[in-house]
């Protein structure tokens, strides 16, 4: 088990990159603590899977280093690294039984047969794959198959850390609950340096303690699900995280705050500060559909809105409102009802109305 | 939108009926005609039953030639299976690299088989030849034409030198079709370069290899022009195989119900090993 | 043009892929197959397509039977999990090649084919090769050779699997807004609850080659017929106690004993599933009677918004989502309340026997 340190690390697929578009990920710097459970979250091609066959030796970054336990390791290769990564798509050897698959790793690490056969049992056991021991790989299901994949990870006892590939794409849902927990329990069980990518965002935030989101070659945001939820740094974070994402409105400046439109949204005393001394004119506001209130009444400090669309989704539902210019989404608990076309009231609770500036978040100086 | 029945997709298939009728099932029905006749010439054949099949199986040349047949094919599979695969793993994955080798190791299969005979006669001589004359000049006593143990393992490297690139492309062809993602895996669990190859490429390498091992069978087991241009069949016979000896018997002794019988037998045994080959391999492949 | 199958089943080697299937799609309905990985989702659509052939059973469009007809008669589209394009062709043509095949005049391929584009976002893209775009675009650019003739039939099987959890939330939105407007019959197959639930349509349940239950979305996942329906339309499934209702009360599992009120004092004694959401389950009493059960934290999933605590006892194991974040430790004992007017209650062969109200009074 180590520190994983990413320093000033950049990588492209290109010999001779010419701009920074070339880079599948760019200038980035970055720790994963010993024992710690992380996601790496992001769109498809935003680099996370580059940076996870980086971390485990099976791609060479064009730029900087990576260092397990403040050891530079660029040079050494996924077997000297020591290193479990299961990938999106299984991996079995399908000559060989479920057994031999799991005992695999173990065997070219000359682990002594009888620890073998306990180990083997005991994360068979785990994974629920007790009784297909004998059973020849190539005969499994799509869903045992990644089960032997994750096992062939899991069963190696001195590993710096386990990589996750995507792992739970192949299996049923209903299963992924079930995996998912597993991992978790893993995790506490055995106290392995984690890192798991993904672009589902509920599966990041249900494994890991903390998540990286990545976009565009960069890490944008590495915090618990609360803060990615509650505090995104970047409206792509915004967007990302949460279904449906957050409500982002591009808005000017006004006299004492900030306006789209008709509609001046009050902001609190420390963004109107903040904001006065940045130049940009990129400005957005944003805010999160399960934050905005709905009401039939007015308020105080709330805004007139058309609703435009109601969709049921059973445990919730989103309501499509206009407003001003403006299409926003609410999300209100299973039994809100309102006509379509109906006018109603929303207000933005300052709390939970953030202010971006070139896309990053304005925040609170402490 | 009733049902149609179409029927007319049968004569779709009956080109290639014809086909195989013309260039299979004919031919074949006169062998077996011939085989159980004796013919003196033009209208003058006469009913001999199993007569020449008989004769044909207590023929001691023949039984010889079948021996020889028997232990070259063995030894060409034992040489160019293995040797064909050594050449698929070191030949480059891609690249202009991997175009050259490709172009390199397919270059002996596009010579014609006499031609291939004929390189190798001279190829092999002790007084002109490059080959022949730099063995002997290593000190070794090497006559190809009056020695059989030379004569022997010259046919050999010769049809090694001829065929194995066909292995090996049929190697090349199905170890590319091994995804990325296996040998990921492997060098993560840390499997040695052996355990690649016994877990991963070649168990994926099988039905290609199935293939291989059939096509070297029969090619090898009826090969004709290249030992006949090379060595003749000597010295003496010891290189004389089962092809050489019908086309002798059928042509130079015109014994065509003899020779007939012999193809028939010859048939049997090339498809008879041949089923054995593709059962026992696609058995094994079955779950217990 | 409607669809219908009349007591279809198919067999292939013993094994039943497909159950005695009676359903009837209607034109211009949008279907989605909701079932769990071989539940026979794709062996259905393949028996609608006419790929495969019944071993039982009819098929019928708009009354006339088609059991035995070849695939080219019927105007069939579909898209799968894999994104199937002419690798060597422009999205252009990719899309524009069931209408070359059918003849169509140039001038109205290329107003059908930009209209389809800009239908799916895909306009600028036209004169791009399709190994040149994303996953997103490229399932895009094989849908929209799906829609472009006009297909009476449409089937996806699973066409968004591959994707990015967001772009299928977006795809999603655009294919409901689609076929709202078309004449088709759209048919989709899912996994995922919520998939079902977000497009909206027609739902129908799967099961082993079976049908569980069919009709409007929100009416099968209200009034699940039976306690697989209930746990198959449910994500997380739908928590099941056993409970045994005597003249007095109710108990679970013989451990927990709870009074009779509401809806539960019109049940007769005997033995019964009792079915709560995990989103109906809540820390905090909302009402008197809510049945109150002592449980300990096995578990606890945060999902920016939500948190999905996993509880168990000796007893039982229970899935609750709460809205907010929860932090407890594992181990930690804690009290579950379950509101009475959110139980489905279904008898002891499972079949459903009361749904709870919907609206008015909330319940967590």
């Amino acid at each position: 088990m180590a520190e994983i340190q990413l320093k000033s690390l950049a990588h492209s697929y290109s010999e001779s990159p010419a701009g920074p578009e070339d880079y599948a990920i760019r200038q980035l710097d970055h720790v994963w603590h010993k024992g710690g459970a992380y996601a790496l979250l992001g769109p498809s091609g935003c680099g996370k899977s580059t940076m996870l066959n980086i971390i485990s030796g099976l791609v060479q970054p064009s730029e900087g280093e990576v260092l397990f336990d403040g050891q530079r390791v660029n040079e050494l290769s996924p077997r000297e690294r020591n290193i479990a990564q299961v990938f999106q798509f299984p991996v079995v050897y399908d000559s060989m039984t479920v057994f031999e698959n799991l005992a695999f790793p173990l065997k070219n690490n000359k682990v002594p047969g009888a620890r073998i056969q306990t180990r083997v049992a005991e994360i068979a056991e785990i994974l629920e794959i007790a009784d297909k021991l004998h059973k020849k790989a190539r005969n499994l299901t799509a869903d045992e198959k990644q089960k032997v994949s994750m096992g062939r990870g899991l069963v190696r006892e001195d590993v710096t850390a386990i990589l996750f590939d995507e792992p739970l794409t192949v299996i049923d849902p209903a299963l992924k609950w079930k995996l998912r927990r597993k991992l978790k329990q893993i995790h506490e069980q055995f106290d392995i340096t984690m890192v798991y990518v993904t672009h589902d965002q509920l599966e990041a935030s249900t494994f890991a303690d903390k998540i990286a989101v990545m976009y565009d070659g960069q890490i944008v945001q590495f915090g618990t699900p609360i803060e990615l939820f509650e505090h995104p740094n970047h409206t792509f974070v915004g967007y990302f995280i949460g279904s449906p994402g957050m409500n982002l409105i591009d808005v000017e400046r006004s006299a004492d705050g900030v306006s789209f439109g008709a509609v001046r949204v009050a902001l609190q005393e420390w963004q109107i500060e903040r904001l006065q001394g940045l130049a940009s004119n990129n400005i957005k506001i944003g805010i999160r559909p399960e934050f905005i209130e709905l009401a039939s009444g007015a308020a105080e400090g709330s805004y007139q809105a058309e609703v435009l669309d109601m969709e049921d989704l059973g445990t919730y539902k989103i309501i499509t409102v206009r407003l001003g210019t403006q299409q926003l989404q609410v999300r209100m608990h299973e039994d809100f009802e309102a006509g379509i076309g109906s006018r109603v009231h929303l207000s933005f609770p300052p709390q939970w109305t953030m202010l971006y500036v070139d896309e990053f978040l304005v925040q609170e100086q402490s | 939108m009733d049902r149609i029945p179409d029927n007319r997709a049968w004569w779709l298939v009956l080109p290639v009926f014809l086909l195989v009728a013309f260039s299979a099932l004919i031919p074949l029905m006169t062998v077996v005609n011939y085989s159980v006749q004796d013919i003196f010439g033009p209208g003058q054949a006469y009913f001999v039953g199993t007569e020449w099949f008989r004769e044909v199986l207590t023929d001691q040349r023949l039984q010889d030639s079948l021996l020889r047949q028997f232990l070259f094919s063995g030894a060409v599979l034992l040489i160019q299976i293995p040797l064909g695969i050594g050449v698929a793993l070191l030949m480059p994955k891609s690249g202009i690299k991997g175009s050259l080798c490709l172009i390199l190791v397919a270059i002996p299969l596009l010579i014609p088989w006499n031609v291939v005979g004929t390189i190798w006669q001279i190829f092999a001589r002790g007084d002109i030849g490059l080959f022949g004359w730099g063995v002997n000049q290593l000190g070794v006593d090497y006559n190809y034409t009056g020695n059989t143990v030379d004569a022997w393992l010259t046919v050999l490297l010769m049809d090694v030198w001829h065929w194995t690139p066909l292995v090996a492309l049929l190697c090349y062809s199905g170890l590319r079709a091994i995804p990325e993602a296996f040998y990921q895996a492997a060098e993560i669990d840390r499997a040695s370069r052996w355990a690649v190859f016994r877990y991963i490429q070649l168990p994926r390498l099988k039905s290609v290899l199935v293939i291989a091992v059939l096509l070297r069978f029969m090619d090898s087991f009826m090969i004709y022009s290249e030992p006949f241009v090379l060595t003749g069949g000597g010295p003496g016979s010891s290189t004389t195989f089962l092809s050489q000896t019908l086309t002798t018997m059928a042509v130079g002794q015109f014994d065509l119900g003899r020779a007939a019988a012999f193809s028939l037998v010859y048939f049997l045994i090339v498809l008879l090993i041949s089923w054995l080959f593709f059962t026992a391999i696609t058995h094994a492949d079955k779950d217990t | 043009m409607s669809l219908t199958l009349e007591n279809l089943s198919r067999k292939v080697d013993g094994v039943d892929y497909i159950r005695d299937v009676n359903l009837t799609l209607e034109a211009g309905s949008f279907n989605v197959l909701l079932g769990r990985t071989l539940a026979g989702k794709t062996s259905l659509m393949r028996l609608m397509a006419g790929l495969d052939k019944p071993t039982q059973g009819r098929l019928y469009y708009d009354g006339v039977e088609v059991t035995g007809a070849s695939v080219q008669r019927r105007n069939i589209s579909m898209i799968y999990q894999q994104f199937i394009n002419y690798p060597n062709i422009t999205v252009y043509e990719n899309i524009a090649s069931p209408l070359r095949l059918a003849r169509v005049a140039a001038a109205e391929i290329d107003r059908r084919v930009k209209e389809t584009a800009s239908m799916l976002h895909i306009e600028p893209l036209l004169q791009r090769y399709p190994l040149e775009l994303s996953g997103g675009q490229q399932q895009r650019t094989a849908m929209a050779r799906a829609l472009v003739k006009d297909a009476t039939l449409v089937l996806f099987d699973e066409p968004l699997v591959n994707l990015d959890y967001k772009l299928r939330e977006e795809l999603r939105a655009e294919l409901r807004d689609l076929f709202r407007v078309r004449q088709c019959i759209g048919v989709y197959a899912t996994t995922e609850a919520n998939e079902a639930l977000a497009l909206g349509g027609t739902t129908t349940l799967l099961h082993e080659g079976r049908v569980v239950q069919s009709g409007p979305v929100m009416e099968v996942y209200r009034n699940p017929v039976n306690t697989l329906a209930a746990q198959l339309f449910s994500e997380p499934p739908m928590n099941m106690l056993r409970g045994r209702v005597s003249d007095t009360e109710i108990t679970f599992d013989e451990y927990s004993h709870h009074g009779l009120t509401r809806d539960l004092a019109r049940l007769a004694p005997g033995d019964y599933w009792f079915g709560i959401r995990p989103s109906h389950i809540a820390l905090v009493p909302a009402h008197d009677d809510d049945l109150e059960i002592s449980m300990e934290v096995a578990l606890s999933e945060i999902s920016g918004s939500e948190t999905f605590m996993h509880v168990e006892n000796r007893h039982f194991e229970m899935v609750t989502q709460l809205m907010g974040v929860h932090q407890y430790h594992t181990g930690a004992p804690i009290k579950v309340y379950l509101p009475i007017n959110k139980l489905f209650v279904f008898d002891r062969n499972e079949q459903l026997v009361h749904t709870p109200a919907q609206g008015g009074e909330r319940g967590g």
